[in-house]
C-alpha cells in the first residue's frame, strides 16, 4: 500500500498542472479499463462497460491535483510574491517549501511585523529560490509550483502533504484492481483535473458523462482533535457517508444504500455533515438533467496543511464500501 | 379546494432542501387530476406536463417552477448530558437563526420526533456569548429522550423540519412557515386548475423544483432535462412590511410583483404584462440588476440559454415561521399565469427572437 | 482616429440591455461572416467558415456589455433610484452625467455641496443607495413620462484620441470591453481561417459570465480564445509590487484568474507566438478577477481556453485610458497565433 501512495501523495500536481499524475496513474489502471481517455480539460477517464441492459451511467471521482502556489510578481532581489492555487491557509506557509515544476525548491519568508502573533496574509509572503535579482531567477510570473514534504507512515497513521485527493485516487485505484470483471453498470472512474479551485474537472467530465449515479471519493475533516470544531466524525471509526456539505446535499436514496451495503458487508462506517467545503460530487449532481449525487469520504486531520493526515484501516473501509456499492444493484 | 386550506396543506406537508419526497408526492396526488402526466426526477423535483391543444408537432412548451423546498435543519451531532440525549442542528438553505430559540420542530429519524429548540438562558451562557443570538454551537434540538433511545432514533444527517401551523390574521392575510415558497406552489396548483377550463395550444411543464434554497438544483436540471421554449418562475419577494418600507418593495395585497433586469427576457415580461393588462390586474414592476435569487437565475442559463419571466408574490419576515402573504395575491398570481399561457400562440416565439433585434422606438410621452 | 473604437465605445450597452451595441456590431460585421444569429439571452454569434484545411471550430469571444447603473424607482418627487450593474466603486459615481434608457435622456448624479456637509462627513465614501439621478424633472409624473422602472443608465463619455502622445493613447468609456470586440470585429474583416471561427459578441458578463456560458453550450468548440480588457494599475507606487498589467508593455495573456486555470497548452502557444513575431506581451499577474473563459472552459465537456487583453486604466469609471499600440499588439497577437494554431495544440495528447 505505502509504496504506491508514497509515489502518488509525493508527485508534483497543483491544479492545473497535473500532467505527472496522470502519467502515473494511467499504465496503473489501463489493465482494468475497457478504454481510457484524456479529455481537454486534462481529466483522466477510466471506463468499464457493461452488457447488461438498462445498466445505470455511474461515475465516480477522485481528484489528482493539490493546492499550491503561482508566481505573481518577482521581486527586484529576485523574491517571488504569489498567489493561491486553491484553499492555502496563511498559517500554514512560513517556513515551508514548495516545488516547481522543474524541481526548483523555494523556502517561504514572511515580511517582518511588530505583531509576531499575528497571522500574516499570504500577499505579505514571499518564496526565495536562492536568486539575487530577476536576471538569475529561476521562475518566471505564472509558473506554479506544490508544496514539498515527504510521505511518512506512523503506524496506522499515513500523514503527507496531499492525502486530498491522492488517498482517494489510492481507493479508486484499489477498487478498480478488486472489481469484478462484471459490474452491472456503465462505470466511468474520473481521475478529475482542478477540484481544488472549484471542482472544475469534474463538472466538465460530467457534462460529458451525463451520469445517473455520481460519487466523489475525498477527505473530509474530523472533530476528533484538541478543542475542535464540533464534528462527528473521527479518524479510525471507518468511512464517512456524506449527507451534505457547503456545496451538495446528496441525494437521499443513495445515503440510504451506502449505508446498508456498508451493513450488508459489516463495513464499519460514520455519518458526516460537514460544515464548509465540498467535492466534485457538487458538480456531478447539477450536470445536464441531474444525478443522485454522493460521497465517500476518508477522515482526515489537518486537510491543506503539509500534515494531511489519514487512518489506514478507514482507507480499506473506503475500498470495501466502494466495491460492494458498485458490485450490486444500485436500487435508488 | 379553498386557498386557505389549500396553502395549509402545502405548508403544513415537510419538505426542508434535499428531503423534498413528501411535499412532492402531495403535490404529485393534487396535480395528477389536472395534467397528462407525472414524475419525480433523480434531484427530486416534481415534473408535471399539461399538453397544449396546438397541431403542430412538437408544440411549443412553457416551463413553469416554483421551487418545493424550504428551509429546515440537519442533525450535526448527538450529544449525551446526565444520561440525557440533545441534538446540535445546522441549518439547510438560509434559515434566519435569530428566530429559533422557542420554535418547534421534526426531527426525521427512523419515527418522526417533535422537539424544541432551546438553549440556556443568557446568565448561565459563557460570558462571549452573551447578548449575541443564538448560534448552532449554543442551540439543542431536545426531543426529550435519554442518549441510548435518541441514538436508536437519530443518525446525524438527519433532516429536521420546522413545525408551525398555518394561521388566519386579519382581513386575507396568512402566516405560518414555508409561505417561501409554497404560496407560489398554491398559485401554479390554482393556474392548472384554471387551464382546465382554458384552450392553450402550448404545452404546460409545471415543474415543483428541488433544492433552490441551497443550489437551484431543480431549476438547473429540469431546464436542461425539458428543454422549454420559454420558463416562468414563480417565488416570492420581500412586501412592504416593519422596517421594510422601501418604495421599490411590494405591497402586501397590492398583486404579484413581475421582475425585470439582465435574467428576464423582455419578451416574456411583456406577455405577463400583458395578461395582467387584460385581466385588470395590479401588478408590481420589480427591476434587480443583481437578480431576484430565484430559479429564474438557473433557468436562465440552461442549455442553449431559455427566455426567462418572473411572477413574485409579496411576502412579509422572509425565512421565518411567520411568513406572511395575502391569499389575494396568491389567487391573482395564479390567474395570471393561466391567462398569460391561454394567450401563447404560434406567433409569439418568431415575435419573441426578432424582440433583441427590434430598434428600441420608445414614444415621447411630451413634457 | 479609430472609428471602431470610437463607434462601439460610445454605443451604451449595459449587461441585461446590450440592444445598441448588438445592432451596431451587427452591421459592422454584415458582409465578413457566413452566418450570424442571436439567441435567447442576446448573445450575437456569427461563424466565419475556415478554407476548409483543417477540421476545427474556435470559439473567440468578446462580450459587448459594459458597467452601468438600473432604474429601480421613480420617487414622488422625481429623483431615480437606481441599482448598480456589475462591480462598482461606489467613489466613481458622484458627480457624474449619465444617459438613461432608449431615448438617453440625461440626468446627473448629484449630492450635497461642500459647504452643506455635516463635520465629519466630508471624506467619508458615498454610498450609492444613498444617491440619486437627476434628471430635471419636477414630479414623479414629469419623470415617468421620461423614463421607466427597468431602463439602464450608461455614463456619458465621448471617445478621444490624445495627440499629445502622438495619438496612441484613447480615452472613453467601456474599453471594457469594447476594446475586445473591437479586436473581434478586425480578426472577422480578415482572411478566413483554415478552421471555421465562430465570433461571440456575449452579454452579461459583468453580472457573471452569463451570456458565454450559453454560448459555449451552443457553439461547442475546440478550443476558445477571449479577448478583454484587463485593469492596470500601473500609477506611480514605491511598492515593488506587480501592476497587474501596464499601458504600453503590450498585449496581456492570462495564465490563471478567480476563474480559470487557462490551458497551459494555448499559454505556450500565444507566448511563442508573440515571441517568434515580435510583438509586445506581458504576463497578467495571476490571481484575482476572471474572464469569459470562466464560463466556457467548464460548460460542454471540456474547452481549452486563453485570454488575450488590452491593458486598460480605470476600468469600471466613466472614463478609461488605453494603449493604441497595445490594441494593435491584441489584434496582432490573436491573428497570428489563430493562424498558428493547429488541433495538436488544442487537444490533449
Amino acid at each position: 500500500m505505502n509504496d504506491l501512495l508514497r509515489s502518488l501523495v509525493e508527485a508534483y500536481g497543483p491544479s492545473g498542472f497535473e500532467d505527472a499524475l496522470r502519467d502515473l496513474i494511467r499504465p496503473l489502471v489501463e489493465p482494468h479499463a475497457d478504454d481510457i481517455s484524456v479529455d481537454a480539460m486534462g481529466n483522466l477517464l477510466v471506463h468499464k462497460s457493461t452488457a447488461a441492459a438498462g445498466a445505470l451511467k455511474v461515475m465516480i471521482a477522485a481528484h489528482i491535483d493539490e493546492i499550491g502556489v503561482m508566481a505573481t510578481h518577482i521581486t527586484e532581489k529576485g523574491f517571488l510574491r504569489f498567489t493561491n492555487i486553491g484553499g492555502v491557509m496563511p498559517h500554514t506557509l512560513l517556513g515551508n517549501r514548495v516545488r516547481f515544476a522543474d524541481g526548483t525548491i523555494g523556502v517561504i519568508g514572511v515580511d517582518h511585523s511588530d505583531d509576531r502573533g499575528a497571522i500574516q496574509p499570504l500577499s505579505k509572503h514571499f518564496i526565495d529560490v536562492g536568486a539575487t535579482g530577476r536576471e538569475d531567477c529561476p521562475v518566471r510570473v505564472g509558473d506554479a509550483a506544490g508544496f514539498d514534504r515527504a510521505f511518512v507512515a506512523r503506524g496506522n497513521y499515513l500523514t503527507a502533504k496531499s492525502m486530498d485527493d491522492r488517498i482517494g485516487c489510492y481507493v479508486a485505484i484499489e477498487a478498480l484492481r478488486r472489481l469484478p470483471a462484471d459490474v452491472p453498470h456503465d462505470v466511468t472512474f474520473v481521475f478529475s483535473v482542478q477540484e481544488e479551485v472549484g471542482t472544475r474537472g469534474a463538472e466538465a467530465a460530467a457534462n460529458r458523462i451525463l451520469p445517473d449515479v455520481g460519487i466523489a471519493l475525498d477527505v473530509t475533516r474530523t472533530g476528533d482533535v484538541p478543542e475542535a470544531k464540533a464534528m462527528s466524525v473521527s479518524l479510525g471509526d471507518g468511512p464517512a457517508i456524506k449527507v451534505r456539505d457547503s456545496g451538495m446535499i446528496a441525494h437521499a436514496g443513495l445515503v440510504r444504500l451506502m449505508r446498508r451495503r456498508a451493513e450488508e458487508a459489516g463495513i464499519r462506517y460514520q455519518m458526516e455533515v460537514l460544515d464548509g467545503g465540498s467535492t466534485d460530487a457538487r458538480s456531478m449532481q447539477v450536470a445536464g438533467p441531474g444525478c443522485a449525487a454522493g460521497c465517500i469520504s476518508i477522515p482526515c486531520r489537518y486537510v491543506h496543511s503539509p500534515s494531511e493526515t489519514v487512518d489506514s484501516r478507514d482507507v480499506e473501509g473506503c475500498i470495501q464500501l466502494l466495491v460492494a456499492l458498485l458490485s450490486g444493484s444500485i436500487d435508488l | 379546494m379553498d386557498t386557505f386550506d389549500l396553502l395549509k396543506r402545502l405548508t403544513e406537508t415537510p419538505g426542508p432542501s434535499g428531503n423534498e419526497h413528501a411535499i412532492a408526492a402531495a403535490l404529485q396526488e393534487m396535480w395528477r387530476p389536472l395534467v397528462d402526466e407525472t414524475t419525480i426526477d433523480r434531484v427530486g423535483s416534481l415534473v408535471a406536463i399539461k399538453r397544449g391543444a396546438g397541431e403542430t408537432e412538437p408544440r411549443p412548451r412553457i416551463l413553469l417552477a416554483a421551487h418545493a423546498d424550504e428551509l429546515g435543519l440537519m442533525v450535526t451531532n448527538i450529544v449525551a448530558h446526565g444520561g440525557n440525549g440533545f441534538l446540535r442542528v445546522t441549518n439547510l438553505g438560509g434559515v434566519d437563526r435569530r428566530h429559533l430559540m422557542g420554535q418547534t420542530a421534526v426531527v426525521h429519524g427512523r419515527e418522526p420526533l417533535t422537539g424544541i429548540l432551546g438553549g440556556l438562558p443568557d446568565a448561565r451562557l459563557p460570558e462571549r456569548e452573551r447578548g449575541q443570538a443564538y448560534t448552532y454551537d449554543n442551540l439543542v434540538l431536545d426531543v426529550g429522550l435519554p442518549i441510548d433511545r435518541l441514538r436508536e432514533l437519530v443518525s446525524v444527517g438527519d433532516f429536521v423540519s420546522f413545525r408551525q401551523p398555518l394561521r388566519r390574521l386579519q382581513k386575507n392575510r396568512v402566516a405560518g412557515k414555508a409561505l417561501d415558497n409554497r404560496a407560489s406552489l398554491a398559485a401554479l396548483t390554482l393556474c392548472l386548475e384554471a387551464l382546465q377550463a382554458r384552450r392553450h395550444t402550448w404545452d404546460v411543464v409545471a415543474v415543483a423544483t428541488a433544492q433552490e434554497e441551497t443550489i437551484y438544483l431543480g431549476a438547473y436540471t429540469s431546464g436542461h432535462a425539458q428543454r422549454p421554449d420559454i420558463a416562468v418562475a414563480i417565488d416570492v419577494c420581500h412586501a412592504k412590511g416593519p422596517g421594510a418600507n422601501d418604495g421599490e418593495l411590494a405591497e402586501l395585497g397590492g398583486g404579484p410583483s413581475l421582475g425585470l433586469g439582465a435574467e428576464i427576457h423582455p419578451a416574456v415580461h411583456r406577455a405577463l404584462k400583458e395578461a395582467a393588462e387584460a385581466l385588470e390586474m395590479s401588478v408590481t414592476v420589480s427591476a434587480n440588476a443583481r437578480g431576484a435569487g430565484t430559479d429564474a437565475y438557473a433557468l436562465q442559463t440552461a442549455r442553449e440559454g431559455i427566455p426567462t419571466g418572473l411572477v413574485e408574490i409579496p411576502l412579509r419576515y422572509m425565512h421565518t415561521m411567520v411568513e406572511t402573504a395575502d391569499t389575494g395575491d396568491v389567487e391573482r398570481a395564479g390567474r395570471l399565469l393561466a391567462e398569460m399561457i391561454a394567450r401563447l400562440d404560434d406567433a409569439f416565439l418568431p415575435n419573441l427572437r426578432e424582440e433583441l433585434m427590434r430598434p428600441d422606438n420608445r414614444k415621447d410621452n411630451g413634457q | 482616429m479609430n472609428q471602431l473604437l470610437q463607434q462601439l465605445t460610445e454605443a451604451v450597452g449595459v449587461s441585461g440591455g446590450e440592444k445598441e451595441v448588438r445592432l451596431l456590431l451587427r452591421d459592422l460585421i454584415a458582409g465578413h461572416v457566413d452566418e450570424w444569429s442571436v439567441d435567447a439571452m442576446g448573445n450575437l454569434l456569427a461563424t466565419k467558415r475556415g478554407t476548409g484545411a483543417m477540421d476545427m471550430r474556435v470559439l473567440v469571444d468578446a462580450h459587448m456589455d459594459e458597467v452601468g447603473l438600473l432604474i429601480s424607482e421613480i420617487e414622488s418627487g422625481g429623483m431615480l433610484r437606481f441599482d448598480t450593474v456589475g462591480g462598482f466603486d461606489d467613489r466613481a459615481l458622484l458627480g457624474k452625467v449619465v444617459q438613461i434608457g432608449p431615448q438617453k435622456v440625461i440626468g446627473v448624479i448629484g449630492a450635497r455641496a461642500i459647504h452643506l456637509l455635516k463635520s465629519g462627513e466630508y471624506g467619508k465614501t458615498v454610498k450609492a443607495d444613498a444617491m440619486r439621478i437627476d434628471i430635471g424633472a419636477k414630479n414623479k409624473d414629469g419623470a415617468a413620462a421620461k423614463v421607466k422602472v427597468g431602463d439602464y443608465a450608461a455614463f456619458v463619455t465621448a471617445y478621444e484620441e490624445n495627440a499629445a502622445a502622438g495619438g496612441r493613447i484613447a480615452i472613453g468609456k467601456a474599453f471594457d470591453n469594447r476594446a475586445g470586440c473591437a479586436a473581434l470585429v478586425e480578426l472577422l474583416r480578415g482572411e478566413r481561417f483554415p478552421f471555421d471561427l465562430v465570433a461571440a459578441f456575449t452579454v452579461q458578463e459583468e453580472v457573471g459570465l452569463r451570456g458565454a456560458k450559453i454560448a459555449a453550450y451552443s457553439t461547442r468548440p475546440d478550443a476558445a480564445l477571449v479577448l478583454e480588457c484587463t485593469p492596470a494599475y500601473d500609477l506611480p507606487s514605491e511598492a515593488d509590487a506587480s501592476p497587474n498589467v501596464a499601458l504600453g508593455w503590450g498585449a496581456s495573456v492570462y495564465v490563471m484568474d478567480a476563474r480559470t486555470i487557462q490551458a497551459p497548452r494555448l499559454v505556450a502557444h500565444l507566448t511563442r507566438t508573440a515571441d517568434a513575431r515580435g510583438i509586445a506581451y506581458q504576463i497578467r499577474q495571476p490571481g484575482g478577477g476572471g474572464t469569459n473563459t470562466g464560463a466556457i472552459q467548464r460548460g460542454a465537456a471540456g474547452i481549452p481556453v486563453a485570454t488575450l487583453a488590452v491593458p486598460g486604466r480605470y476600468a469600471h469609471t466613466p472614463t478609461m485610458m488605453i494603449s493604441l499600440d497595445d490594441y494593435d499588439s491584441v489584434v496582432r497577437l490573436a491573428e497570428a497565433a489563430l493562424r498558428g494554431l493547429t488541433p495538436e495544440i488544442v487537444r490533449h495528447s
